[in-house]
């Protein structure tokens, strides 16, 4: 082998040999770690479904189901809350691209009539201090025994009864547009039953 | 959403430099000269553009489908530093003109960080090959328009008079920060 | 502790601060710093990559071809992060959604790479974990720093304690993004008062 050759393969072995080692490390802080996130996105989704449906004693979790919007273009998580083996509320678990800063998960919790019951935001982008705000119980309380099906679920702006955000209008949109698209699926599933 | 929306956007709403906060620090590094800040610009579009498809075609062939997404990370910014590499070869080779006028900003794009940002964003929000290609053209857009308009201020402000206590980079951060709130401007334009 | 490894650890606290006098990192600096929790995380967590890549790239550094050598480093460094990212997802959810994106990105962040370039594959470990602590520290001390101006001037609250009452709208501008350019500037103007007049 000449000089250069030796050099090529030098660099190939070495590059090889790091590049395995990393990969190993990785599948298994991977696979040691699978557990745990899992764990802890769970814990964090049923905190937020306890925050917005009425006291349960079911596993929610457990009877997940899938429900559909009418063109079945959305699927979104159903999450039923049981006292006693009697469905009280429950939440799905819904999204919005609308948001300002991209998009908006959150889970609403509705009353079995219909009518919303609270809801919580599991993620978003929008702006700290304006768009943030949606999550906060200023904004939520009024949402309570809402009935988007007999109500206008817009903002006052747009000819509705919902009270925006100041200064956050794309964001409350986002909101209305999430809990309309979980009130789509409701609908169509309840129609279909 | 169309591909209009993505790309106006991407440009303006939500400008990758002034208010996602992605490649720093060549738009305060290289923006001295409007010709140093577009010749830096013009390589990182190329750069984005060719390695957002790049890493696009690498998760979706081989990470996705093998359940290997906790490589991205690695894989990526190795894909993106060879190719960078490469491309800085081919330059070199094909058009010397071209490498003369961007050669020397293609080292330091391998650590920029708008350049793993976007091809990591394109993932996380699901786009397919054509959305993601026209959202890192976009915001690369948005960098290059940023720092020239950055650097066009900065010239002038060479020939101010500065407090000394503001002078250089206090100076500078201001002039980003006006800047940032003059693109806060177009905000709702995408709702 | 002798002069060298004195001089070594302090570096990067007030000399060559990351944050505010080598303007690295500058990404993360203005991208996590809306409150002074995410912005302690965000240090805390360059510290580890930083002293972890450091050591490893002190230990290995003269078994790498030097024309493969920054490759090398780039894979070094971007597992570190991903372990790290793992196990923040696993055991620190929040300030994992917190800090989002930049988490990935802290392999690019110039600090580790232009520390490890510059002092790990020149010298030895001892000196290494000293530079990276000094470097991490410094830097999390401007992230700090920066996190509680922007969350005090921009939402009334430090560290998630909230001061201000209802009726007194704080100045939402420093938790926006210009906000983030002008407080750093601030910051930067009286850290180099405060150098000038020592």
């Amino acid at each position: 082998m000449t000089n250069n050759q030796k050099k090529f393969m030098n660099m190939v072995i070495t590059l090889t040999i790091i590049a395995g080692a990393s990969a190993f490390l990785l599948s298994s802080v991977y696979q040691f770690t699978k557990e745990p996130i899992a764990k802890a996105k769970d814990k964090r989704e049923l905190e937020a479904i306890s925050q917005v449906v009425e006291e349960f004693d079911n596993n929610p979790f457990a009877e997940k189901m899938i429900i559909y919007s009418k063109n079945q273009k959305d699927k979104l998580d159903f999450y039923p809350a049981r006292k006693k083996g009697n469905i009280t509320s429950f939440a799905i678990k819904t999204y919005s691209d609308n948001g300002f800063g991209g998009k908006i998960e959150m889970i609403v919790g509705f009353y079995i009539s219909g009518a919303i019951k609270n809801f919580k935001i599991t993620s978003h982008q929008e702006t700290p201090g304006l768009g943030s705000k949606a999550d906060d119980a200023k904004f939520k309380e009024q949402f309570d025994g809402f009935n988007p099906n007999k109500q206008i679920l817009k903002v006052r702006q747009d000819g509705g009864e919902i009270d925006g955000i100041t200064a956050a209008t794309i964001t409350s949109r986002a909101v209305l547009d999430a809990i309309q698209r979980a009130t789509d699926a409701y609908n169509n599933f309840n129609a279909g039953k | 959403m169309s591909y209009l929306m993505i790309f106006i956007t991407a440009v303006f709403v939500n400008n990758i430099v002034l208010s996602q906060f992605l490649g720093i620090c060549p738009f305060l590094g290289v923006s001295k000269k409007i010709s140093t800040a577009a010749g830096m610009g013009f390589a990182v579009m190329f750069v984005i553009t060719l390695s957002t498809i790049v890493t696009f075609l690498i998760y979706y062939t081989f990470l996705q489908p093998y359940n290997l997404g906790f490589m991205m990370t690695v894989t990526f910014i190795l894909v993106i530093a060879s190719l960078v590499q490469m491309v800085e070869i081919i330059l070199k080779k094909v058009s010397p003109a071209l490498y003369q006028a961007l050669g020397i900003f293609l080292p330091l794009i391998t650590t920029n960080c708008a350049v793993l940002g976007i091809a990591i964003l394109t993932i996380q929000k699901n786009y397919n090959i054509v959305a993601g290609t026209c959202y890192a053209l976009a915001s690369a857009i948005g960098f290059t328009l940023a720092i020239i308009i950055f650097a066009g201020i900065r010239e002038r402000l060479a020939y101010t008079k500065i407090p000394t206590s503001l002078q250089g980079t206090p100076i500078a951060l201001i002039t980003a920060s006006l800047l940032s709130m003059a693109f806060m401007g177009f905000a709702g334009i995408g709702g | 502790m002798n002069k060298q490894s004195y001089i070594n650890l302090t570096r990067g606290i007030i000399k060559e601060n990351p944050t505010f006098v080598m303007l690295l990192g500058m990404c993360p600096t203005l991208g996590v710093t809306t409150s002074a929790s995410n912005g302690f995380g965000m240090g805390i967590a360059t510290l580890f990559v930083l002293i972890f890549s450091n050591i490893m790239i002190s230990l290995i550094k003269n078994v790498i071809p030097p024309m493969v050598r920054i490759p090398s480093y780039i894979v070094v460094i971007a597992s570190i992060v991903t372990v790290m990212e793992l196990l923040m997802a696993a055991y620190l959810p929040t300030l994992h959604g917190a800090l989002g994106i930049f988490i990935p990105l802290i392999v690019v962040n110039c600090i580790i790479l232009g520390r490890a370039e510059a002092f790990a594959s020149k010298n030895n470990v001892w000196q290494s974990i000293l530079d990276a602590v000094g470097m991490g520290v410094g830097f999390t001390i401007g992230l700090t720093s920066l996190g509680v101006v922007r969350e005090v001037l921009g939402n009334g609250s430090v560290f998630g304690y909230t001061f201000l009452t209802e009726d007194v709208s704080p100045l939402l501008l420093f938790i926006m993004p210009p906000g983030a350019f002008l407080a750093l500037a601030g910051l930067i103007v009286l850290f180099n008062k405060l150098q000038g007049s020592k």
